[in-house]
């Protein structure tokens, strides 16, 4: 029959519609300010006796609380009271001292049916939450370079181990070029490095000076060596953020070499950049034999423990350190591997050469900061970031023979300790250095500023919009705007279970899609109004209207999709964001003007004998 | 039944011709010999919004900054007259937004440091590029596209009013020295979706109309198209419209650009999607024959 919709399509319209309510929901539970705790190791306990002391000390200073809840791992309280966050967090941090991070949070309100089924509210971007952004450049480069260094220190040596005479072995930029006397000292050192420099490529161009030769790093070794490199500050910059206290740290890659770091709530962008930007470091020392030396405590900083006595003077730095990997012996002992550049090899050499049956001390040096709590003259509690530096043994091994370029440290108690160590090692050395290329902070105050100017515009806009369809197209507008609404919380629905960031170009996109999301049922429309005019019947013109309009806008909507698309590949950040709410926005449109306003006509005209079309 | 008015848009093409050339004339002249005024995220440099208490006097707040050895710094209202965004030029170093809000508090009144942005030179380069290259990228794509769904023609139709909309868009933008960053990108990128979307619309009814009216002249059946979908065409642009000047109202001062562009953009595709895609496709002598599948009754049907 013309214009009944099977039960299927019925049920399927009922499904959608349903599916928007559910999952737009949790968007509309506000959340609650809240503080968080967790610990400065992943060892600490947190449970239900921290959490009670937290909440006494709250309860001391009369600040209103409620559902605290602790994990293991962290410790949650909600504030009742948003403006007393701040001071909550100083409370609880001058209760609990630096062992503790204590971050500032919100936290959702979403009920337990809703998080059963999956809802979650959508995040908030930097714009509208305020914190800091960092785009942090990778210097690739150097990594490159500090690598052919230290084949070109061991070419020369081999070489001159083989008697190969050359004029001159230097780097230049990312190359190492050789110079010669006479040819067939180039096909000695050729033959040597083939053999024994895999990673290196040999130029070879037509016409360039036989007696030179020039190197590359091959492109497998390269790519491996940057991958590495970023991968390790990556690691290295998680380890760093996370000692910021921030409740939902990004660290994240982006692109080739670059590393995007987001801290939502964070406001002071100095201590941030001296934690992102701070370095720890390596020394390799040897135990001190009485007299002189420097006591440090072996694994535990906090002074409990065995301690050591070290040399002042350390051997290498874990500059020196290119590569550290937890491996087993023979015996399926534990082990770390420890490669070393040349430099760092020929000093080992020589440090262990006198002195097998020595412990040899790997010294790890942190640039830190603590919260300190002070009285000021008014007697206010003060509690301010202090920089310090904190030094530990991490391994204390003794030399079983003269070591060089690569060495083993054995011994160790599992291979939760092997590993450990490794990473420690490794992130002690630099892959390579990184730059901020791009910073923006935005203040707490804008960010709600935004949400507010967001929220009433798509506000206002879609009344002024749902005014505008009743008054033109009466009846049928009435339909349009309960899809045009329906559409909305599809969006938003669809946004919160991709996890999608809510920005402000995102709002943008939601309000642009409002405006355009009437589009396809005006076309219907204006096509059921020429269809009468044409004298058509009620029922054949909404009939005819729908099919026609279909295909314009079909068509119409690929094309716009195309665009977003591309938006999407080429752009970054805020384009991206803006593309997705639009394609979204397009698919969801599609459904909503298309079908649902179809379902609802039906409902209502569908079968019916009726003269007049209120359109 | 009343019959549809038909108005004769294509009698005055000519003079929509005038107006086009002028109008891309002018912009890239403009855009040529003035270039656009780009903001912070293109150029690089860095950008600090204050807020004041109390209204703030510019000029003082610039020559303080000069004093204290910020060279050429741009201090202008941003919103309101508390509000004051400062941008300097050239490579930043690590403490500027601290030094910056020492100078400006040494008086009694107190700040509220509400955003720091700073993009480094190469990243604001890679953006323009990646701009462009979105730009062309998606012309290309959705001229193929359209030349395989229409006709070679509607493609070249489509994608000159496309162009001509983006390039109009950004003249405007330059002519009136309004600063282009990110979100006027985006609303660039949006409003070749918008003026593409119309464009498709009448599109669709020139091509319907061809194959279902058969004494016609071009002229006639594209006249007919477009009194057709005009209503539809102007409520369109009203809706979204409407939604515009919400944001450029009460969105604030952040997507202001953003909702200028669009509004520029949705006027002047409202104007394309009528004249420049029709004039194209009349002067590349658009016909029935082009829309025409060979079949054979319909070759027959046509014998006088």
């Amino acid at each position: 029959m013309l214009n009944k919709f099977p039960l299927w399509k019925n049920l399927l319209i009922l499904f959608v519609v349903s599916f928007g309510f559910i999952y737009s929901a949790p968007n509309f539970y506000p959340a609650d300010a809240a503080v968080q705790l967790s610990g400065q190791s992943g060892s600490m306990i947190i449970d239900e006796s921290v959490l009670a002391k937290v909440e006494s000390a709250l309860d001391e200073a009369n600040i209103e609380h409620f559902s605290g809840e602790a994990d293991g791992e962290s410790a949650l309280v909600r504030i009742t009271d948003k403006n007393l966050q701040l001071r909550a967090k100083d409370v609880i941090q001058a209760e609990m001292g630096g062992d503790y991070i204590v971050a500032l949070n919100l936290a959702p309100t979403t009920p337990d049916w809703l998080s059963s089924l999956g809802g979650t509210p959508m995040k908030l971007g930097l714009d509208l939450s305020g914190g800091v952004h960092f785009l942090l450049e990778v210097d690739l480069d150097s990594a490159v370079i500090v690598r052919l260094e230290g084949d070109l220190q061991d070419i020369k040596t081999s070489l001159r181990e083989e008697r190969v005479r050359y004029r001159s072995f230097d780097l230049k930029g990312t190359q190492i070029v050789g110079q010669f006397r006479d040819i067939e000292q180039v096909a000695k050192a050729k033959s040597i490095i083939r053999a024994n420099y895999r990673d290196l490529q040999i130029q070879s161009i037509p016409g360039q000076n036989p007696l030179s030769m020039v190197l590359n790093l091959s492109e497998v070794a390269t790519s491996l060596l940057e991958d590495n490199a970023l991968k390790q500050n990556l690691t290295s910059l998680r380890n760093r953020v996370n000692e910021l206290g921030v409740s939902e740290p990004l660290v994240s890659r982006q692109g080739k070499n670059r590393i995007v770091v987001e801290l939502p709530g964070i406001q002071d962008t100095a201590e941030a950049k001296r934690i992102i930007g701070k370095t720890a470091n390596l020394e390799f020392r040897l135990e001190s034999q009485g007299k002189g030396g420097e006591r440090f405590a072996f694994r535990n900083p906090r002074g409990q423990g065995p301690d050591a006595m070290l040399e002042k003077k350390a051997v290498i730095t874990g500059e020196n350190v290119t590569d550290a990997r937890a491996s087993f012996d023979e015996n399926g002992r534990p082990q770390v591997n420890i490669t070393l550049d040349s430099k760092g090899g020929w000093q080992m050499g020589h440090a262990t050469r006198d002195n097998i049956g020595r412990r040899l001390g790997v010294l790890f040096i942190e640039y830190k900061t603590k919260l300190e709590k002070s009285l000021n003259e008014q007697g206010e509690m003060l509690i301010a970031p202090v920089a310090f530096v904190e030094k530990h043994i991490i391994s204390l091994a003794t030399v079983q023979a003269q070591l060089g370029k690569q060495f083993r440290i054995t011994g160790l108690d599992g291979q939760r300790e092997s590993s450990e160590l490794a990473l420690l090692l490794r992130a002690g050395a630099l892959a390579a250095p990184m730059y901020i290329v791009e910073e923006r902070t935005i203040g707490p105050s804008l960010g709600a500023d935004n949400i507010d100017m967001g929220v009433k515009s798509v506000t206002v806009g879609m009344v002024l919009v749902l005014l505008f369809m009743v008054v033109i197209y009466r009846a049928f507008g009435l339909a349009a705007n309960v899809a045009l609404v329906m559409n909305l919380l599809l969006l938003v629905a669809f946004m919160s279970l991709l996890g999608a960031t809510l920005t402000l170009p995102g709002i943008a996109g939601i309000v642009l899609t409002v405006g355009m999301a009437v589009d396809a049922n005006v076309l219907i429309f204006s096509r059921i109004r020429e269809e009468r005019k044409s004298g058509a019947t009620v029922q054949s013109a909404i009939s005819a209207g729908y099919d026609r309009a279909f295909v314009s806008i079909l068509d119409a909507n690929i094309t716009t999709l195309i665009v977003a698309l591309i938006l999407f590949i080429i752009g970054s950040g805020p384009v991206q964001g803006f593309a997705v709410t639009l394609s979204i926005g397009i698919l969801t449109s599609m459904f909503t003007s298309i079908v649902m306003t179809r379902g609802l006509v039906n409902l209502v005209v569908g079968g019916r004998k009726i003269e007049k079309l209120w359109i | 039944m009343t019959q549809l008015k038909i108005y004769d848009f294509m009698g005055i093409r000519k003079y929509a011709v005038v107006l086009s050339v002028l109008l891309l004339s002018l912009s890239v002249w403009s855009l040529s010999s003035q270039g656009l005024v780009l903001g912070l995220d293109f150029s690089g440099g860095t950008q600090i919004e204050v807020g004041y208490e109390q209204p703030a006097d510019v000029s003082e707040l610039r020559e303080k900054l000069e004093s204290a050895g910020f060279e050429n710094p741009v201090v202008v209202h941003f919103g309101s007259d508390t509000d004051v965004l400062i941008r300097l030029q050239g490579e930043p170093d690590e403490k500027i937004a601290e030094q910056i809000v020492q100078v400006l508090q040494s008086e009694d009144q107190s700040i509220d440091l509400r955003r720091v942005d700073f993009v480094g030179p190469q990243i604001g380069e890679e953006l323009r590029e990646d701009g462009g290259l979105g730009m062309l990228t998606a012309l290309v794509v959705v001229m193929f596209y359209v030349a395989i769904r229409f006709q070679l023609k509607f493609s070249i139709g489509a994608v000159l009013a496309l162009t001509h909309d983006v390039i109009i868009t950004l003249g405007i933008f330059s002519l009136v020295r309004l600063e282009f960053d990110l979100t006027v990108l985006a609303a660039v990128l949006a409003v070749v979706g918008y003026s593409l979307n119309d464009t498709i619309v009448v599109s669709d009814r020139i091509r319907e109309n061809f194959r279902k009216i058969r004494k016609a002249s071009p002229i006639e059946v594209i006249n007919e198209s477009l009194s057709q979908t005009l209503w539809r065409t102007i409520n369109t642009s009203v809706t979204t419209m409407l939604v515009l000047l919400a944001l450029f109202f009460i969105g604030g001062e952040l997507i202001h650009n953003f909702a200028i562009a669009l509004m520029i953009g949705v006027g002047i595709g409202t104007y394309s999607s009528i004249y420049v895609a029709a004039t194209v496709m009349l002067a590349l002598n658009v016909g029935r024959e082009d829309l025409i599948e060979a079949v054979e009754g319909e070759l027959v049907d046509d014998l006088p």
